[in-house]
């Protein structure tokens, strides 16, 4: 019996092994704040869009999904020229990509699902100037990223600075030269950009969860008079 | 009574045609041992999850396209633009994880009762033909999504016949139909995934039921209820299937589809373990992801393969860790069927297996280091101990008198009313009344309960117990 707890501990105790990787900063998702994810649409068309596409959800969808009107959303959100029935297009090419990047820039309608929200946060907070790269930047989450900073005029310049304490050493980015926005309202300006990349990853996230309290309030009625018809059946079974 | 219309055609069909001799001979004569308990029913809940699959499998492929330039975009095509898509889709992902939950749990059911013995070794075949199968079909659907770890998952898999000598290269392309996955693999995955395999399943599954019903279930006691008959010949402990399984499977059904709700409509993605995070990026051969791992239902296997040295006899000791499955009705030498009758012995060993199979499971979804691989080699050894070693420990096996009739199971109530008798008991065990009662609150406040705090040497003396109990039930 001891070895077999012994055997048990170990098995537990495994989990806690190496795990090095930098602790992510999390973001707030609320998919009901619509306010949010016109503002998050809005940033994204605005600051992603030029390299990144998002094939897979329309201007009208977007509309609908976050009680905006679609007029207004062609008006205030899509980029010039596009129909409220297109996808989330980039308008640079492929060659062009390849040329300056030395990669084409992925389709983001899913990175939030490949990626989680904490990283995509974390990710777009942690670029920091770092001279030895060629596009000048580097970024603490995604080591040597082929990216630039498409934010940073909004975030200012980061700085990384090593930091030593008992625990050991550790790389903390300081902002420099501050941007056009305060650290809170960047704060907030990253949070809703990733809150509408979360929607996109999964448009129908809301209404799956509004459904399911139906499907699993009448589930449990259906288990009630299951049991009671099997009680019924039963009864005389000794 | 006139016979109307109606009934004259179902008798003139009935006249030409058997359902009423099917329906009896497999439901309503059918007779099942009475005391059937939890884990009797996974079998109806496996298949549930077959129709389910194949159900929900049909509608996918109105939409699904199996090409390696149109597959991962269809796919979010039904996720967003097809009506319902999205449910019909988290219906087939999340089913095939229940799918191998719930076999694995009737697997583990056929082990523990002795399910498999004499004179149900068939049985036990043919479920483990379903298994394999199974594991074909679920393999060659996972790389239908065509994401990265569809590609990726599928290559390294692949790329294991490669080890095998002479003609393994050339075995892999010929399975491939490419020197990498590419479309043409895609394609016939693709004609396996949804007309081949789950032809040979469904076969599969009406050979291992009709097996099933000439030979008569086995049940927690592990007796044979043909053996005792009334007058009338029917078996004493058995009761007909329909209705009392049926209404009785019902209640299992209900219990299973709030816990397969609760997945589709609040976690489809089970924290990355039903569909995994690195499979929402579309396949890419140029670039493989830093760290590749099958879906949890094969990892135990994988874990296996990782843990041999060697490529070949790893992919050996795979398959080995397979095909010693098919072989337990000859292994185990003990007479005696239920591990309610079996000595402490089995019991060790089998309680052994199941943690070093979940044990094997969770390494298998964690990169390699060097302890893992320690901890994998422990297990395997204990994986494959536990089937070639049962010739010999299953001998020495000091088994308990088997009752000549079934015992009495008791109900659910009874359990629940047992435990609420207990209560105040163990309340009373594990607290103590605080020396000075407060006098300020509401008076119901002053009632027992809240006067008492946590006694430790109370709940010392209750974990004891447990631990005692614990140990005795595995003698």
């Amino acid at each position: 019996m001891k070895k077999l707890l012994i055997i048990l501990l170990l098995t537990l105790s495994f989990d806690a092994i190496a795990n090095e990787e930098i602790e992510l900063q999390s973001a707030n998702i609320d998919l009901s704040d619509n306010e949010s994810l016109q503002r998050g649409a809005k940033h994204f068309v605005t600051y992603c869009l030029g390299c990144h596409s998002a094939k897979h959800i329309r201007y009208l969808r977007i509309a609908n999904d976050v009680g905006a009107d679609p007029q207004k959303v062609l008006k205030d959100i899509a980029p010039e020229g596009a129909s409220i029935y297109d996808q989330l297009h980039s308008a640079m090419n492929k060659h062009d990509a390849e040329k300056w990047f030395g990669t084409q820039p992925p389709d983001l309608s899913l990175i939030a699902r490949s990626r989680g929200p904490d990283w995509l946060y974390s990710y777009l907070k942690s670029y920091y100037v770092d001279a030895s790269k060629p596009l000048g930047v580097n970024n603490l989450v995604f080591k040597d990223t082929a990216m630039p900073n498409p934010l940073w005029q909004l975030q200012g310049e980061q700085h990384a600075e090593q930091r030593k304490t008992i625990y050991g050493e550790y790389t903390k980015l300081v902002i420099e030269e501050h941007g056009t926005l305060s650290e809170k309202d960047f704060d907030l300006f990253v949070n809703d950009l990733v809150n509408f990349l979360v929607y996109v990853g999964e448009p129908v996230q809301l209404e799956r969860q509004r459904i399911g309290k139906y499907v699993i309030l009448f589930l449990l009625l259906f288990l009630v008079i299951a049991y009671l018809l099997k009680k019924e059946f039963w009864q005389d079974v000794h | 009574m006139k016979p109307t219309r109606l009934n004259a055609c179902g008798d003139w069909v009935l006249d030409r045609f058997p359902v009423t001799k099917f329906w009896n001979e497999h439901m309503a004569h059918y007779y099942a041992p009475k005391n059937f308990n939890f884990w009797y029913f996974f079998g109806s809940l496996a298949l549930l999850v077959l129709v389910n699959q194949i159900i929900t499998g049909i509608l996918l492929t109105m939409n699904y396209k199996p090409d390696a330039k149109l597959a991962f975009d269809s796919i979010e095509y039904i996720m967003r633009d097809v009506p319902w898509g999205w449910l019909v889709r988290y219906m087939h992902s999340t089913g095939a994880s229940a799918f191998f939950i719930v076999i694995y749990l009737h697997m583990f059911r056929g082990i523990m009762y002795g399910s498999f013995k004499h004179p149900r070794e068939l049985i036990w075949i043919f479920g483990m033909l379903l298994f394999v199968a199974l594991m074909a079909e679920a393999f060659m659907g996972y790389l239908l999504p065509w994401g990265q770890m569809s590609y990726w998952g599928a290559q390294v898999i692949i790329s294991l016949f490669s080890a095998i000598p002479v003609i393994g290269d050339d075995l892999s392309l010929w399975i491939r139909g490419d020197y990498v996955i590419a479309d043409a693999t895609l394609n016939r995955f693709f004609a396996f995934h949804v007309i081949a395999v789950p032809l040979v399943l469904v076969m599969l599954v009406f050979m291992h039921i009709v097996a099933l019903h000439e030979v008569g279930s086995n049940n927690p006691d592990g007796i044979e209820i043909k053996e005792s008959k009334d007058p009338w010949g029917h078996p004493v402990d058995g009761i007909p299937f329909h209705p009392y399984y049926t209404v009785k499977d019902i209640v299992g059904v209900a219990v299973f589809l709030l816990f397969f709700a609760t997945v589709i409509f609040y976690m489809p993605e089970m924290g990355g373990y039903f569909l995994e995070h690195a499979n929402f990026i579309p396949a890419d051969p140029m670039k493989t992801p830093e760290h590749i791992a099958p879906v949890w239902y094969f990892t135990p296997f994988y874990s296996v393969l990782r843990a041999i040295p060697d490529k070949f006899a790893g992919v050996i000791a795979m398959g080995g860790s397979i095909v010693v499955l098919f072989l337990l009705p000859w292994l185990d030498r003990c007479p005696v069927k239920s591990i309610r009758y079996r000595g402490g012995i089995f019991k060790k060993a089998l309680f052994l297996f199941v943690v070093s199979f979940i044990a094997l499971g969770y390494l298998g979804t964690q990169p390699v280091t060097p302890v893992a691989t320690i901890l994998a080699r422990l297990f395997t050894t204990i994986y494959f101990g536990f089937f070639l070693l049962m010739p010999i420990y299953t001998r020495w096996e000091k088994t308990k008198p088997v009752p000549k009739s079934l015992t009495k199971d008791h109900s659910l109530e009874e359990q629940l009313h047992a435990i609420e008798e207990q209560i105040p008991a163990f309340i009373d065990e594990i607290t103590e009344i605080k020396p000075v009662a407060t006098e300020i609150g509401h008076p119901a406040f002053k009632s027992s309960f809240f006067n008492r705090r946590p006694n430790p040497v109370g709940i010392k003396n209750v974990a004891t117990r447990l631990a005692k109990k614990l140990i005795e039930s595995l003698d």
